[in-house]
C-alpha cells in the first residue's frame, strides 16, 4: 500500500505530556503490523532452543516434537476459518500466499482458461502478481469499486466469461478496512466453476471467516497482522467441493503436500497457531471493544472538527479501522504534528512515488482529500485513554494546520477551490 | 523519514504566518501549487515603493512539513531584501539550509516559485499603476 508507517520522532514536543495511564509513543497502526501478544511469544519460545527439530525429521523425537507443534498450529488455524488441517499450507507470509494462490491457479488451470478477475483496491501483492501474469499472456480484469469501496456484484458477473479461471478479491481492505461481499462473490464463482481466492490478511482474527459458508477456495493468512510473528503465513487450499489444485512456485523437498517446499518455520508456525487460538476465543468481545474505541475516536474528532470525511463504507468495515480525510490539511504535515502517535497517511508525501493512495482514488476521493487522509488502526492493546489522547492531539494539530492553510482561508472566504485555476495544473 | 532540526523548528514555529490585503498596491501575492498535488503555497510581500525593499512577508502553506518549512524560510529570507535581491534566492539555497532530502526538493522549487510569483504580481501592479499615476498628474 502507499501508506507508510510514521516513525515516532525522537524530537517529540516536550509540552505534550502523556495523561495518566498513557505511554508515549502510542501505536495505532495495526493494519501495518500488530505487536505480538505475549501469550504468543510464550508459546513460541520452546521451539527456538529445546524443540528445535526439523518437523520433517520422521525418525527421532526432535523431529516429532517439532511436528507436533506444527500440527497443533495447523488445527488451530483450520478451526478458526472452518477448514480441515489438510487444507492449510504454511508460507512465509501473506504476500507469498497471494503469489502462490494466483500463480499456482494460473499455471494449473492454463488449459481451462487465461482470464483472472480482481479489483483495483487490492493489495500490491495481488495487483503486481496479476500484472506479472499479464506479461505471460493472461488477461486480467481490474474491477472498479463503488464510492463505499465495495465491488458491484453485477460488474463481477459481467466480467466473467468462459475463459475465467480465478477471481481474487480481498476480504478486508488494508487502508479503508471495508469488507467485500465475500460470500456472494464466492457463490457467483461456484455457480460458474471459477476458483475464488481471497486475501484475508486483514480479516482473519478480526471478523468471522468461514471458508465453507463464504464459499472461499483459497485464502491468504498472515501472522503479524493478528498479534503473531512476522515471516509466517498460510494459504488455505480447498480440498473438496471443489477440489482446488495449485502449482507450486517454490520447488524442493516436497513439504506441505508439495505445494510449498522448504523447511518449516516451526516457531513462527506455532506462534501463528497460538494467535489463531486466541482470536477464536476472544474475537467476539474484542471486535466489540475495537468498534467501541473506533467509534469513540471518530465521534470525538467529528464533533469538534468540521469538513472531516470518512473514507469507505461505515457499515461494512473492520471494527478497528478508521480512515478519514481532514480537508485543507496535508496528511504528512499532520503526521509530523502528532509525532508521538504512530498512524499512516494516504498522502503522496509519505510515499516514494509522490502519488496519493490508489485505494482512495479508486473510491472517487479527490486527490486533494487523498492527500489529507489518515488511517487509524486500532488494535488489541489500545485503550480508551489512548484514543482520547489521540483524538485531542489530532484535533489541535488539524486546527493549527488549518490556520496555516491557504486553502482553508480561501474556503472560508467563500472561494470554491474547484473553480480556482491552479498554477500546477 | 526523519526531518532535519531546522525543518522541525520551522514546522513547530513557522515564521510570518498570515495574510495581507492582496488588493493593496504595495502587496504582491504569489499562489503556487495545486491541492491535487498536495502542495499549495501562498506567499505575500509588502514592498516599500521608494526603496523597493520588501518590508513585510507573510505565508500560508498547505503541504508537508518540508513545504511549510521552505515557505517559512522563504519569508524570512526575502524580508529586508530589495525585490531584485529576492529574485536571486534559488531553491537549492533552501535545500541546503533545511537539509531537504531529494524527494523534498520539489518543496523548495515551489517556494522559489512562490517568491517569483509574489514579486511578479507586485511588479504587474506597479506597471499598471504607472499610467494611472501619470494621468492623475
Amino acid at each position: 500500500m502507499s501508506t507508510d508507517v510514521k516513525i515516532p520522532q525522537a524530537q517529540a514536543d516536550a509540552q505534550h505530556v502523556a495523561p495518566k495511564g498513557v505511554k508515549l509513543p502510542i501505536y495505532m497502526d495495526n493494519h501495518a503490523t500488530t505487536p505480538m501478544d505475549p501469550r504468543v511469544l510464550e508459546e513460541m519460545l520452546p521451539y527456538f532452543m529445546e524443540k528445535f527439530g526439523n518437523a520433517a525429521s520422521r525418525n527421532h523425537s526432535f523431529g516429532w516434537a517439532a511436528e507436533e507443534g506444527v500440527e497443533t498450529a495447523r488445527e488451530r488455524i483450520a478451526k478458526l476459518i472452518g477448514a480441515t488441517t489438510k487444507e492449510i499450507i504454511f508460507t512465509s507470509g501473506a504476500t507469498e500466499s497471494d503469489n502462490l494462490a494466483i500463480k499456482g491457479v494460473a499455471e494449473m488451470y492454463r488449459e481451462k482458461g487465461n482470464h483472472i478477475i480482481t479489483a483495483v483496491t487490492e493489495h500490491k501483492a495481488v495487483l503486481d502478481t496479476c500484472k506479472r501474469l499479464e506479461k505471460y499472456g493472461y488477461r486480467v480484469t481490474y474491477l472498479p469499486v463503488q464510492k463505499d469501496g465495495l465491488i458491484d456484484l453485477d460488474d463481477l458477473k459481467r466480467a466473467m466469461d468462459d475463459k475465467t479461471i480465478l477471481v481474487t478479491i480481498m476480504f478486508a481492505n488494508n487502508e479503508i478496512g471495508v469488507l467485500q461481499p465475500v460470500a456472494e462473490i464466492g457463490k457467483l464463482c461456484h455457480e460458474r466453476g471459477v476458483i475464488f481466492h481471497t486475501d484475508a490478511t486483514q480479516a482473519i482474527g478480526k471478523v468471522p471467516v468461514d471458508v465453507i459458508k463464504q464459499n472461499i477456495d483459497l485464502a491468504s493468512i498472515s501472522g503479524h497482522k493478528m498479534y503473531g510473528p512476522k515471516g509466517v503465513g498460510a494459504l488455505y487450499v480447498r480440498r473438496k467441493n471443489p477440489r482446488v489444485q495449485i502449482s507450486a512456485i517454490i520447488d524442493g523437498g516436497g513439504h506441505e503436500r508439495g505445494m510449498r517446499s522448504g523447511t518449516l518455520n516451526v516457531p513462527g508456525i506455532v506462534g501463528l497457531g497460538k494467535a489463531c487460538a486466541i482470536a477464536q476465543e476472544e474475537m467476539p468481545q474484542e471486535s466489540c471493544k475495537l468498534a467501541g474505541l473506533r467509534n469513540r475516536l471518530r465521534d470525538r474528532i467529528m464533533s469538534r472538527l468540521d469538513e472531516v470525511y470518512i473514507n469507505g463504507s461505515t457499515e461494512h468495515r473492520l471494527p478497528g479501522n478508521l480512515n478519514i480525510s481532514f480537508a485543507y490539511v496535508e496528511g504528512e504535515s499532520l503526521l509530523m504534528g502528532i509525532n508521538d502517535i504512530a498512524v499512516s497517511s494516504g498522502s503522496a508525501c509519505t510515499s516514494a512515488t509522490l502519488e496519493p493512495s490508489y485505494v482512495l482514488k479508486a473510491l472517487g476521493t479527490g486527490d486533494d482529500l487523498a492527500h489529507s487522509s489518515i488511517r487509524f488502526g486500532i488494535g488489541r492493546f489500545n485503550t480508551e485513554a489512548e484514543v482520547d489522547y489521540v483524538a485531542d492531539r489530532v484535533i489541535e494539530t488539524v486546527e493549527r494546520l488549518r490556520e496555516l492553510s491557504p486553502l482553508y482561508e480561501m474556503a472560508k472566504e467563500g472561494i470554491n477551490l474547484k473553480d480556482v485555476k491552479w498554477a500546477g495544473e | 523519514m526523519s526531518y532535519s532540526d531546522k525543518v522541525i523548528d520551522h514546522y513547530n514555529h513557522p515564521r510570518n504566518v498570515g495574510s495581507m490585503d492582496k488588493s493593496s498596491p504595495d502587496v504582491g501575492t504569489g499562489l503556487v501549487g495545486a491541492p491535487e498535488c498536495g502542495d499549495v503555497m501562498k506567499l505575500q510581500i509588502k514592498v516599500n515603493r521608494d526603496t523597493n525593499v520588501i518590508e513585510e512577508a507573510k505565508f500560508k502553506t498547505f503541504g508537508c512539513g518540508s513545504a511549510i518549512a521552505s515557505s517559512s524560510l522563504a519569508t524570512e529570507w526575502v524580508k529586508g531584501k530589495t525585490v531584485d535581491e529576492a529574485l536571486t534566492i534559488k531553491n537549492m539555497d533552501i535545500v541546503k539550509e533545511l537539509s531537504l532530502p531529494p524527494v523534498k526538493i520539489h518543496c523548495s522549487v515551489l517556494a522559489e516559485d512562490a517568491i517569483r510569483a509574489a514579486i511578479g504580481d507586485w511588479k504587474k501592479k506597479q506597471e499598471s499603476a504607472k499610467p494611472v499615476a501619470a494621468e492623475a498628474k
